[in-house]
């Protein structure tokens, strides 16, 4: 029979044999696809254009479309999800009904499957405003699905300056806008960033939605009303049709590269927004 | 503490507005006056009012998509009929919906424990450097786009499959891994989260009276962590059911109820992929139904959410 102190012990390894299981997943993930995605990348598979749908040369215009879309997506979210923060935080009374609907609509946004959003991109942009598979549709549609975490960190950035803040400028004359444009915005600044930077980690990654929004098409995107093809969808294309399995290790990498970079920034920010006395 | 006193800045601020200090600024309109101020919130209430705006709108567009071809055919005919065949105009998707809840239940299994684990471990076990390093990585976890997950399982889940445990790879299993890998952070952050939301006098309190941290753990942190707990694992089965693109790539897609967990299954949010290219009309009409059937799901699981964190907090009171 197990003591009371030896049965401790084994759940004890037990837990520290799960935690480092999620650290092997995550470990051996990104280090396969590394080791066998280091080999493809080079400056040339970055810049060349892909040729035989992508069976030989680069990828550039699908980095160039993945830019393209989410520079677009976040004109479109970010003044709406700042705006509407800001109207949350400091013009709507918390208890409002309207306040609260909004932070609902937000809460569900934010769960419902990228699918359903490529759906609805598809029926209301695509046919129903007749834009067409375009950059602007996937864009429109990207909009949608980050606006949820546009806002939120933005309400939380918001938040967190101090009310002191508001009360000195109050009393030096400003008035209510002034106040929120000349010192509450600026402080909730790096919040806002942290916001920016977790939103194109999830636009650098969707597929489902732009599948259905943007098109896949492989050639460089001239405009807003061109269909294009991201990073993301290009690995799908390539993995799925068997085009080219090394070309979709390339891809992969690149992706991975991208997202941890992401992670970095929105790390390095949220640790700069987070200033004594005042955590988020 | 800082919400009240905002709550107590907006109440005096709308009392503020009543008397405008800067009365030239003012604009006269025909039936009531325009100020710079106002016309401001105005624009910025109309920023909070997209989101509601948008749900109004996904709702529409999609269930006016969709539901006509349910009533046409049967709500129950499209949910239970096993027979997907677009081409003989019939539109079940029972056998899709068996696929996802197979795909979705055969996920949580395994990452459920594991999820919980480690959040235990990484609230309570781990030393703080580990526990950082740990958050970190999860973090990262997160923030693979479901395409990557895939294509890894693709490539390695896959042939391993085929190789070791026999069928062709591309299986209800396949999809299960990657997917519970994929669910993984959700679990395991929230759930970490609330276990330290759990305060410390109860651990105090358990430690005081002899049981070692183990039994303080199973007695008092994780019954006292229940309702976040139980969110974190909904919202994990929530983002099971509606992910596409990583079960798309692994799962073999036959529209066949599967017979073992070695045997390929198509889900729902799968066959809107693989269909939306090519379908008109009817087909169409039947994938955007499957949609709304997957809105509505998810839906009940965030209404559910709520409740258990309503819940929640009456059981902390």
């Amino acid at each position: 029979m197990l003591t009371s102190s030896g049965h401790d012990r084994m759940i004890r390894c037990f837990l520290w044999f799960s935690g480092l299981s999620v650290a092997a997943i995550l470990f051996i993930i990104v280090a396969y696809i590394a080791i066998k995605g280091l080999s493809v990348v080079s400056l040339d598979f970055i810049m060349e254009a892909p040729r035989r749908a992508g069976k030989e040369g680069g990828i550039s215009t699908t980095i160039v479309s993945t830019i393209y879309l989410t520079l677009v997506s976040l004109c479109l979210a970010v003044p709406l999800g700042v705006g509407s923060a800001i109207y949350l935080e400091e013009y709507a009374r918390r208890s409002s009904r309207f306040a609260g609907l909004v932070n609902l609509a937000a809460e569900t946004l934010a769960g419902i499957p990228s699918i359903v959003f490529g759906l609805f991109g598809f029926v209301f942009f695509v046919i129903y405003l007749n834009l067409g598979w375009s950059i602007i549709s996937g864009s429109l549609t990207m909009a949608i699905m980050i606006l949820p975490t546009i806002t939120r960190t933005s309400q939380e950035a918001i938040l967190s300056v101090p009310i002191q803040y508001r009360e000195n400028s109050l009393a030096l004359g400003a008035s209510k806008w002034q106040t929120v444009r000349r010192v509450v915005l600026p402080s909730a600044v790096p919040g806002i960033i942290t916001g920016i930077i977790l939103s194109i980690g999830r636009a650098v990654g969707e597929t489902a939605a732009l599948i259905l929004t943007a098109g896949s098409a492989l050639g460089m995107p001239g405009g807003l009303f061109d269909p294009a093809r991201t990073m993301s969808v290009h690995l799908y294309v390539l993995a799925m049709e068997g085009i080219s399995m090394e070309r979709a290790y390339g891809t992969a990498f690149l992706i991975i590269v991208l997202i941890m970079v992401i992670n970095y920034l929105a790390n390095l920010s949220l640790s700069r927004m987070t200033n004594p006395g005042r955590r988020i | 503490m800082a919400r009240t006193n905002l709550d107590a800045w907006g109440a005096g601020w709308s009392q503020a507005e009543a008397k405008p200090a800067d009365k030239s600024r003012q604009v006269s309109g025909l039936f009531f006056r325009v100020t710079p101020e106002s016309l401001i919130e105005l624009l910025l209430k109309a920023c909070a009012a997209i989101a509601i705006l948008t749900i109004v709108l996904i709702s529409i567009f999609i269930f006016a998509r969709g539901i006509p071809l349910i009533w046409k055919i049967g709500w129950a005919d499209f949910i239970f009929n096993l027979k997907w065949s677009p081409s003989h105009g019939s539109y079940g998707i029972g056998a899709m919906l068996a696929g996802s809840l197979l795909v979705t239940a055969s996920s949580l299994i395994w990452s459920v424990p594991l999820g919980i684990l480690t959040a235990i471990f990484m609230a309570e076990i781990a030393p703080p450097k580990i526990g950082n390093m740990l958050g970190r990585m999860v973090e990262l976890l997160a923030g693979i786009p479901s395409v990557v997950f895939g294509f890894f399982g693709l490539i390695v889940i896959v042939p391993f499959i085929r190789n070791y445990l026999g069928g062709n790879g591309m299986s209800v299993l396949a999809g299960a891994i990657i997917l519970g890998i994929m669910i993984l952070p959700t679990i395991i952050s929230i759930s970490r989260d609330a276990i330290r939301a759990v305060p410390g006098e109860y651990k105090e309190g358990s430690l005081a009276l002899g049981a070692t941290h183990m039994q303080s753990i199973r007695g008092v942190i994780l019954p006292a962590a229940r309702s976040g707990i139980i969110t974190a694992v909904i919202l994990g089965m929530g983002r099971a059911i509606g992910e596409t693109m990583a079960v798309v790539m692994v799962t073999g897609n036959s529209t066949m109820l599967p017979s073992s967990i070695l045997s390929p299954v198509r889900t729902m949010t799968s066959n809107i992929v693989l269909e939306m290219g090519y379908a008109a009309g009817d087909h169409q009409a039947a994938l955007f139904a499957t949609g709304a059937m997957l809105f509505i799901f998810i839906m009940i699981l965030n209404l559910v959410v709520s409740f258990s964190i309503k819940a929640g907090k009456n059981y902390a009171d």
